[in-house]
């Protein structure tokens, strides 16, 4: 008995969904990292220690315990 | 150049971290309930709104919205304003932001026990409360951005790019998976229904997990791991690659909860490679964690909180890795409807988020109250309890996950079930239950450990209202921007940017399941359901019977010889919102009114079970839900119900709105009479009527025409 009809079978060239969303992600992964390797290490250094860059005082109590 | 001095004001920081103290202790204590429920299924005392399936929305709910999201509005509005050097945008949008977003989860949990759910898992809130949502999401938007537009810093910390694009994504998932016709103030219908309402239902539930459970809270750890570890992240590139991949992949992951339903095969697929997929990102952001201690383990013995972290960027990784292994459809076939399922997500919740959470307020609270924390040892004990609770949580329901999955799938030599009967998976699996409610009570204790050690630590101190910083005022580049430093300096364009990758997801997702809308599969004998069907229907999702029993019978051979014919997508095109569960503590209910079936029961087996599941099957974990007989079916939205479902397109004849009273009368009074027969005494307006009315009608339409 086949009272059910695939709902997807009905559009043309459905197939080509999943491939196509391969293909943005695979450019888009790769435009993302070659800019990245591009990026300058200063740049990259100065943006990693922006979370360090404050004011917190038991961070300096350690500092200065250290000394 | 001139410094700038201004200040942080740490209030509302605070305010959040004791909002997630409080409501953690809470989401976890339900939780525990839900987890001696399932061993005592009578414990609730017959009361209604303390049974298991109306308070386990109100455990993830609380764990997910409450718990974790306070934690990581504690985060954000700590470590936005210190990122971007400058306070945050305005104190009002920060107040009414907590404020609503407690009021939020006050209303949940007056609204969920007592039934007033859509059903759709971790999107139950009802349609008032939902639009508050939104409302109170956009304020906290626009001050995350406004703060972001006013910042004296030129680069934009990867923290804050996680932050945005938990806000933008949230955003669409929720609006358009809460899409629905109200019928009164405090339910409505979703426009979508059956595999349509599924496939929008966990897009957004998997990206919640996405969204609201692990973007922010890598936010948080790229900012709390250097912070407690006084190290930079190991690799800010990687966290680039890691972000833009991250949100660009999680958001294809959805059809992955729907394998081997009446999901189309290509959106399974797509669902499938893109889970695979996510390991990669997901890993490159553990690693960052990771070996951003690298060279510091010997702090990592000593404090608590990088301990907490570890654990936690740890079981990140652990369930990241098996998260895209579940989705792999061989796996899935064993691991979907089972305990393994909820293990998987509690190494996610109890590893991951809270451990995360615990670590970060270990952390801040001595900052906050410029004080010490009141006691290391406390905190390292609460480490290994939490740890221990962790494990002895979820190992054994791996176990019990295996166990009845392959319970489930046993043939004997002669072809037929091994284990016909469900009851006999499920109390073989029991000690399993027993070590995870022994699991959840250790975790538990950690908890309280936890409370005690901040509110401690908090007392001994007082809270540092403001901080000062100073900070040069944003200076213009000097040279040639970078492409990403270009879209950093621009908070909207960043945002929209971030929108626009989640969206291509989403959309090639989701579009094709509407251009087929004009030609889905009806099946010509699946008709409407009557209107007490409908009200017993709209009994079944107020109970919350899904959270139980699933309403999709696989195509195999083990299912469909104990459940019968696997379900078809053309079956649920009247299902609003659809009921396929997503686990099976008792036997599938797909085709429960097929006569031919095994599984049928009579309407006076379903009302006695019903009102003391014991006394029908005595190892049975089923609650009781006696109210059931008491509760009259409220007929003043009768009427309106069937209004809706016309405007939704299901095909009842035009003003047959007006008749849909006198005909649920008339089916109700025969079910009724059937009752009498067998000897039960029972008014035709109770709620068992319509439950029994509805359950009757599953699965059957097929069947009709054979």
């Amino acid at each position: 008995m086949k009272i059910v009809i695939n709902s997807l079978e009905r559009i043309a060239g459905v197939e080509i969904y999943p491939i196509i969303s391969l293909i943005i992600f695979f450019a888009f992964f790769t435009l993302v990292t070659y800019l990245v390797l591009r990026t300058s290490k200063e740049e990259i250094e100065e943006m990693s220690h922006l979370p360090l860059d404050d004011n917190d005082f038991h961070q300096s109590d350690k500092q200065s315990s250290k000394n | 150049m001139e410094l700038q001095k201004f200040t942080y004001d740490n209030r509302l920081s605070n305010m959040f971290l004791w909002a997630t103290v409080i409501w953690g202790v809470v989401g976890m204590l339900v939780g525990l309930t839900a987890a001696f429920e399932l061993i005592m299924p009578n414990m609730s005392g017959n009361i209604s709104w303390l049974v298991f399936s109306r308070i386990r929305p109100v455990h993830t709910n609380a764990a997910i919205f409450a718990f974790v999201g306070n934690g990581i509005f504690t985060a954000i509005y700590y470590s936005t304003p210190r990122l971007l050097k400058t306070p945050m945008y305005s104190k009002l949008l920060g107040n009414i932001h907590f404020w609503g977003w407690q009021l939020i989860i006050v209303l949940a949990a007056v609204t969920l026990p007592f039934g007033l759910t859509q059903s759709k898992e971790y999107a139950e809130l009802i349609w008032p409360i939902d639009v508050l949502v939104v409302l109170i999401w956009v304020v906290f938007g626009l001050n995350l951005i406004m703060t972001m537009v006013k910042r004296r810093v030129k680069h934009i910390y990867v923290s804050i790019w996680f932050y945005i694009a938990t806000w933008v994504t949230i955003a669409v998932l929720y609006i358009t998976n809460n899409l629905a016709i109200p019928v009164s103030w405090s339910m409505s219908y979703p426009i979508y229904a059956g595999i349509q309402d599924a496939l929008v239902q966990w897009w957004y539930g998997h990206n919640a997990v996405a969204f609201f459970l692990t973007t922010p809270v890598l936010g948080m750890m790229y900012y709390f791991v250097p912070k407690a570890s006084n190290r930079p992240i190991y690799s800010y590139k990687l966290s680039i690659i890691h972000f833009w991949a991250l949100i660009f992949l999680y958001i294809w992951a959805g059809p992955h909860h729907l394998l081997y339903s009446a999901l189309p095969d290509w959106a399974q697929a797509l669902g499938v490679v893109f889970s695979v997929m996510l390991i990669a990102p997901s890993w490159g952001g553990m690693i960052n964690g990771l070996l951003t201690l690298r060279g510091a383990w010997d702090k990592v013995r000593e404090d608590p909180v990088l301990k907490m972290m570890v654990v936690a960027v740890t079981a990140y990784g652990m369930s990241t890795f098996e998260g895209p292994m579940l989705s792999l459809k061989s796996v899935n076939a064993l691991s979907h409807f089972t305990d393994w399922t909820i293990a998987h997500v509690h190494i996610g919740t109890l590893g991951w988020n809270s451990m995360m959470n615990f670590g970060m307020i270990y952390w801040l609270v001595p900052r906050l109250f410029k004080t010490k924390l009141y006691s290391v040892k406390l905190a390292n004990v609460h480490f290994w309890i939490a740890t221990l609770g962790m494990l002895f949580f979820s190992i054994p329901l791996y176990f019990a996950g295996f166990t009845q999955a392959l319970m489930w799938k046993q043939f004997t030599e002669e072809g037929f079930l091994a284990y016909p009967n469900f009851l006999e998976t499920v109390t073989q699996i029991l000690p399993m239950y027993h070590l995870r409610a022994f699991g959840g009570s250790l975790y538990f204790i950690g908890a309280l450990l936890f409370v005690y050690n901040v509110v401690k630590t908090a007392m001994a101190g007082s809270l540092v209202r403001y901080e000062s910083d100073e900070a040069p005022a944003k200076a213009e580049p000097k040279h040639k921007e970078g492409w990403h430093r270009a879209l950093e300096g621009r908070p909207l364009q960043f945002t929209v940017a971030s929108l626009v990758v989640i969206l291509i997801g989403g959309l090639i997702e989701i579009v094709p399941m509407y251009l087929v809308k004009s030609n889905v599969p009806t099946i010509s004998s699946v008709k409407p359901y009557t209107p007490l069907e409908l009200e017993g229907r709209d009994i079944y999702v107020k109970e919350g019977c899904y959270l139980c029993h699933s309403q999709m019978i696989r195509p195999f051979r083990s299912e469909t010889e104990r459940y019968g014919e696997y379900t078809k997508a053309g079956e649920t095109v009247y299902d609003f919102p659809f009921q396929f569960g997503s686990k099976r503590t008792g036997p599938d209910l797909a085709r429960e009114g097929v006569k031919t079936l095994p599984n049928y029961k009579p309407d006076s087996w379903h009302f006695n079970h019903m009102m003391d599941p014991q006394k029908v099957s005595p190892e049975s974990i089923m609650p009781a839900y006696p109210w059931l007989a008491e509760n009259e079916i409220d007929l003043s939205l009768t009427p309106a119900k069937i209004n809706a479902m016309i405007k939704l397109g299901v095909p009842y004849s035009e003003g047959y709105a007006d008749q849909a009273v006198a005909d649920l009368n008339a089916q109700a009074e025969k079910i009724a009479a059937g009752l009498q027969a067998s000897g039960i005494q029972v008014d035709k307006n109770k709620e068992i009527i319509a439950l029994i009315a509805y359950l009757q009608r599953l699965g059957t339409d097929i069947y009709t025409t054979k």
